[in-house]
């Protein structure tokens, strides 16, 4: 999938000039942040959850050559087969093996990220195979030929007059504008499809070692479907989703979906072993299990390794200021928000996706609210380092931290620089409170806006307080 | 090198020496999980979740039940029935069950449960030869019979049950909170996306 995470601030702009999308991105403080709020209340320990979420994914992460074989030993010991791929693309190509191989023509697929981030249905596509997604949300971005803008609620940036648009360009239905019919109407569409596939695609929402076991959190039984009714399963995880006990993965189950939905429980919680037995009339003969590192085991010796307890559950995004103002096609990839800002450089390379760690205000909000205490902050600031030791910041950017740099080693000079700045500060801001563009800084406000000051340093205001 | 060992290799060597962190001490319960009743959880948070809930004494009066429920929602007496159920008086109770796995215009599944989780309010179906998953998932009402000593406080008690029975996991664990639904348009939920509308639980026994 083409990566556009070097144009952020490009796109970013066109979102907030987009009306529809800053319409749609306001239903997000309700809709999840309360919800998880009031989910994480009525839990009463949550806090205590999220250490051990934490604790529990860090383990795992510790020793997760020894979980991998164990997972892998077991789910093959029950009839399954495990695939390794490095990358996307041996990932892609081991799923085509298994279509050719089963002599699969139709794919039904439920929601999974990890496909979006190798491209899957693009290159199941071009080798002439039928992929349909039967999420609602994923149907929906296939009919318009667009990509997720949240990991959790995919169709986020759309409102159901665009949706209607769609469905009633491709089904021949008589138009609907009420969100209940729109999805009816996808379900009477889709049902036979599932009947009709060969092979169903799901991701998986962690991995079982002790029994082998591929674990799926959904709401809508798409997922239950896609893994019941066809021939042949294949679940696409990456390597780290892996944890080694059915208690542990107890513990996770009952921090996703609060801290995605705010919901107690997913409707469908499904634990997935092995094939279907002799006498079973349904449930697949052949389950592939792929498991994706490319970029992964490398991530897991850096400095970037925290992110690899990510269980995926959008919570960062919900609660930044940053995602809720520009939503999640600006981060130009895969994964958006703060989650996204540390995944996009960490799997494509921080040179092309240079602009993602700045788009943070450091708030703090994503930390506290990451089931598994992801320290997000501190993630991004090792970026933004990284970013200027490897030089990739434009000259100009360069000049004016060298600049700053020097100041900052002359308190006298710096004192003295800084008075001036505050009082001219001041008075740009004189009117509004607020500066809309800074000598010097342009680029840094032609998407920001900057308090202004009081027209003294802190310095200044410090040394009459104490009457020095 | 084989992609296989290619990744494990590098895994290796970034886990080689590195300090396996404890296990938590406690993994919390969500609040009154340990304390309330287990079944007067389970019939508050199954409800919460959208599911309705009824009685029957006995696995043979269960029948009467269902056909009790299908007549005040209005629904068909044409159902299909897990196999293993297909021994209760369906016929007597006005009930016409068909023993088979389901097709895409059966209106009405019937099964049984494994165990119900009070801490969630949720059902947990196990996969089968005489139970099979699309039961529960293909048609548009989803019965299930519940005996009521097999309400578990939580998770962590179903999956032990589920092993001291069992020993190994069956094919696919099925934890079931209410009807399908989504969220997906304009974030405004939906009850009935491509699993059931409905879920009516009858407590037995
Ligand atoms: S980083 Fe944390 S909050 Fe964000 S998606 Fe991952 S687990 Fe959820």
């Amino acid at each position: 999938m083409e990566v556009t995470s070097d144009k952020f601030r490009a796109a970013a702009a066109r979102s907030l000039a987009d009306t529809q999308l800053q319409r749609a991105l306001a239903r997000i403080p309700e809709r999840f942040v309360a919800a998880r709020a009031r989910a994480a209340a009525e839990f009463g320990e949550f806090e205590q959850l999220r250490a051990a979420g934490a604790a529990i994914r860090e383990r795992a992460l510790a020793r997760l050559d020894v979980l991998l074989e164990r997972f892998e030993a077991e789910a093959v010991c029950r009839g399954a087969s495990v695939h390794w791929a490095v990358d996307a693309a041996e990932a892609n190509r081991i799923v085509l093996d298994i279509a050719r191989g089963h002599g699969v023509r139709r794919i039904v697929k439920s929601k999974s990220m990890v496909t979006e981030e190798c491209a899957l249905n693009d290159a199941l596509e071009a080798a002439g195979l039928a992929v349909l997604e039967t999420d609602l949300g994923e149907y929906i971005l296939q009919l318009a030929r667009e990509r997720p803008s949240h990991i959790i609620a995919p169709v986020i940036h759309k409102n159901r007059e665009e949706v209607t648009e769609l469905f009633s360009a491709r089904h021949r239905r008589p138009r609907s504008t009420d969100i209940a019919a729109l999805c009816q109407e996808a379900r009477e569409i889709l049902r036979p499809q599932f009947f009709a596939a060969d092979m169903g695609i799901s991701g998986a929402n962690f991995l079982v070692a002790e029994t082998g076991s591929v674990a799926l959190f959904t709401n809508e039984g798409n997922g239950r479907l896609v893994t019941t009714l066809p021939r042949v399963h294949v679940a696409i995880a990456g390597i780290e989703k892996v944890v080694e006990t059915l208690g542990e993965l107890a513990a996770l189950a009952r921090l996703l979906p609060r801290s995605a939905t705010g919901q107690a429980i997913s409707n469908y919680f499904t634990l997935l072993t092995g094939v279907r037995g002799a006498t079973e009339s349904d449930g697949p003969e052949a389950f592939h299990i792929v498991l994706l590192d490319n970029g992964r085991s490398r991530l897991l010796g850096s400095e970037l390794r925290p992110i690899l307890r990510c269980i995926r559950c959008g919570a960062c995004l919900n609660h930044c200021p940053v995602y809720q103002t520009v939503g999640g096609h600006a981060y130009g990839w895969v994964y958006p928000g703060p989650m996204g800002a540390v995944w996009t450089p960490a799997l494509v390379g921080l040179e092309r996706a240079r602009e993602l760690p700045e788009a943070a205000t450091f708030c703090g909000q994503c930390q506290v609210a990451c089931p598994v205490m992801i320290p997000l902050p501190d993630l991004l600031r090792r970026l933004r380092t990284r970013t200027t030791a490897e030089h990739l910041r434009p000259a100009r950017e360069r000049l004016a931290l060298n600049l700053w740099g020097y100041a900052a080693r002359h308190p006298r000079l710096y004192a003295l620089l800084a008075a001036f700045a505050a009082r001219v500060l001041y008075r740009l801001g004189r009117r509004r409170g607020w500066v809309r563009w800074l000598p010097l800084a342009a680029g840094w406000t032609a998407t920001r806006d900057f308090p202004a000051g009081e027209g003294r340093t802190a310095r200044e205001v410090l040394r009459r307080e104490r009457g020095g | 090198m084989s992609m296989r060992e290619a990744i494990l290799t590098r895994v290796r060597a970034a886990t080689a020496g590195k300090q396996v962190p404890p296990a938590p001490e406690v993994i919390p319960r969500a609040a009154g999980t340990l304390t309330e009743d287990p079944l007067v959880r389970f019939r508050r948070l199954a409800e919460m979740s959208g599911s309705t809930l009824d009685e029957a004494a006995s696995p043979a009066t269960a029948p009467g039940r269902v056909a009790a429920y299908l007549k005040d929602a209005g629904l068909t007496c044409a159902a299909v029935v897990w196999p293993a159920l297909a021994a209760l008086p369906w016929t007597a109770a006005g009930i016409a069950a068909e023993a088979r796995a389901p097709q895409t215009t059966d209106a009405i599944g019937i099964t049984g449960a494994f165990c119900g989780i009070a801490e969630t309010g949720t059902l947990l179906l196990l996969s089968g030869g005489d139970s099979p998953g699309a039961t529960s998932l293909v048609p548009e009402t989803h019965i299930a019979l519940l005996p009521r000593e097999r309400i578990m406080r939580d998770l962590e008690a179903a999956f032990a049950r589920v092993r001291a029975e069992h020993g190994s996991l069956p094919r696919a664990l099925a934890f079931i909170s209410g009807p399908s639904r989504t969220a997906d348009i304009e974030q405004t939920i939906v009850i009935g996306a491509h699993g059931p509308k409905r879920v009516h639980i009858i407590l037995v026994g």
